[in-house]
């Protein structure tokens, strides 16, 4: 059963120096708000996974606490460049940054695969492409009924997944809705997750498309009005292009954006 | 009388970035069902759907199935495409369901790079592990590129970006020749049509390499073989003059306002 808790008690709980750690939502609900307290809280050598690190792994990359990256397509979505992980990779500033990349295809079945229980993943993928030669949890299987080559990827199964919600019922049952992207697979997958959202509502009504996670798949639940900003959270509040744009040149410069990470960890 | 036509005439200059987004707009035909990259392409495609095509099924990758977005969006998730879709789909379903079985005519990508045989490079220009630039990676692209039934890009013509290899084979285009995608197993035709803003490249039927097959107005063969890497060979058909943009296409382009600008 998931434990309502602040942010503060879930992350320090859940999240630990060197875990593998995904914090999934697909441009919708990335939740930056757990992310933020990831970093204040100081947490490091974690292995970050997303499908688009986005402003938000930008953010835990230039705060140090990743030692690892895995994903699929790491940009400012309409934007330009996430300069803090670009930053991390040609000069390791300020670590060292290991990268694992896959396409999305391959990323969205390596966790279709975790959350099935499987140890691995099958699609017809990356055919012809450079990325199976530099990526190990990339390879290929042959199937047993007709003899065809398919690419095989490795499951993915974090120590812990991050998901931001609409809502979550006082028991814990957490309901998210809009662009859905990989949150159920990414929850399933994981040893265990934590799901921040904007309320705590009284009975979950139904919304049409909605997923739904059940209390018992849940470690705890963290309410964080606002919790996805400056991405969006459906029904509640729209995306911050402006923030986006903006955080190209905080991104850009080593001295702004340190000065952005001390006011965020002041206390 | 005079007054009229020179404001005509105004109204009627246009950008080369205005031309391609309306070239690449008219390749889409009505009713094709078409996955759609960010930026260019997006573009492009929703031009296509206010103008001649207005039943073509725009898909992005992040789930929004036949979404008819008011704005440009300036990511695949922004609200506006899941509020405007038929329906919203999970990233695993909108790959493995959609895309992966082939039931989308028509992957529309743009890239950093492309080479002679319309492989394109989104991943590094340089050496992969030590780049003299790192781009953002693959995204939805590799797999677009191999399971649409057909592929069409649409990308500035510079020097540095259409190049004779590729850094990194991000998605596959015709590989090295005419039986790569075969030998592959890829169900798709590949890139059918490259347009830029100096005119349209299509693949050599027999040979699979990229061929100048149109030019957009007042562009000649020489200024685009001089922002052309490899020895760019001319269609054995006469060269097609795109038409210039109608006052239609342009008022319409220019009245497509981005999310949140």
């Amino acid at each position: 059963m998931a434990e309502i808790k602040t942010l503060t008690d879930a992350v320090a709980e859940l999240v630990h120096d060197g875990d593998s750690v995904a914090l999934e939502g697909f441009t919708h609900l990335i939740p930056f708000a757990a992310g933020h307290e990831i970093i204040r809280q100081g947490k490091k050598n974690l292995t970050l996974i997303r499908m688009t690190p986005d402003l938000i792994y930008d953010r835990m990359i230039g705060a140090g606490c990743a030692s690892k990256l895995v994903f699929s397509w790491g940009g400012n979505p309409g934007v330009g460049s996430l300069h803090r992980m670009r930053d991390a990779l040609s000069h390791s500033w300020p670590v060292p940054l290991e990268i694992e990349e896959h396409s999305h295809a391959g990323m969205a079945n390596r966790y279709v695969a975790g959350a099935s229980g499987l140890p691995f993943g099958v699609l017809r993928g990356y055919a012809g492409t450079d990325l199976p030669a530099h990526t190990t949890t990339i390879s290929t299987v042959t199937c047993p009924f007709t003899g065809e080559q398919l690419a095989a990827v490795a499951a993915l199964n974090p120590d812990v997944s991050i998901v931001h919600a609409q809502r979550a019922d006082r028991a814990g049952n957490v309901q998210l809705w809009g662009i859905t992207g990989v949150q159920k697979e990414a929850v399933l997958a994981a040893k265990h997750s934590l799901v921040t959202v904007e309320e705590i509502v009284e009975t979950l009504d139904p919304v049409p498309g909605a997923v739904l996670l059940p209390s018992w798949v849940v470690d705890a639940v963290a309410v964080a009005p606002g919790g996805a900003k400056p991405s969006y959270a459906h029904g509640y509040y729209d995306r911050d292009n402006a923030a986006y744009r903006a955080w190209d040149a905080v991104s850009r410069d080593r001295e702004k954006f340190s000065v952005w990470l001390e006011e965020l960890v002041a206390p | 009388m005079l007054t009229e036509l020179a404001t005509e005439a105004a109204v009627l200059e246009y950008s080369a970035d205005e031309m391609m987004s309306v070239a690449a707009a008219r390749a889409l035909r009505d009713g094709a069902v078409c996955f759609v990259g960010i930026g260019l392409p997006s573009t492009a495609a929703n031009l296509a759907r206010r103008l001649h095509a207005p039943n073509l099924v725009l898909i992005y990758e992040s789930g929004t199935l036949d979404t008819r977005p008011e704005e440009l969006p300036l990511s695949i998730g922004d609200g506006i495409l899941a509020d405007s879709a038929l329906t919203v789909v999970s990233v695993p379903e909108v790959f493995n369901y959609w895309l992966q079985p082939g039931r989308i005519d028509v992957g529309f990508l743009s890239g950093a790079q492309l080479d002679r045989y319309g492989n394109i490079n989104t991943t590094v220009i340089g050496d992969y592990d030590e780049p003299s630039v790192r781009l953002p990676g693959s995204g939805g692209a590799p797999e677009i590129a191999a399971s649409c039934g057909e592929v069409m890009i649409v990308m500035r013509h510079r020097l540095r970006a259409f190049v004779e290899g590729v850094d990194f084979i991000t998605s596959l285009g015709h590989g090295s020749g005419p039986d790569d995608r075969r030998r592959l197993g890829l169900t798709g035709a590949g890139p059918l049509r490259v347009i830029t803003d100096l005119g349209v490249l299509q693949p050599d039927p027999e040979t699979r390499e990229l061929t100048l097959t149109g030019l957009h107005p007042g562009i000649t063969v020489e200024q685009v073989r001089a922002e052309t890497g490899w020895p760019l060979a001319l269609s054995p058909e006469p060269l097609v003059s795109t038409p210039p943009p109608t006052s239609r296409e342009l008022e319409v382009l220019r009245s497509l306002r981005t999310v949140g600008q």
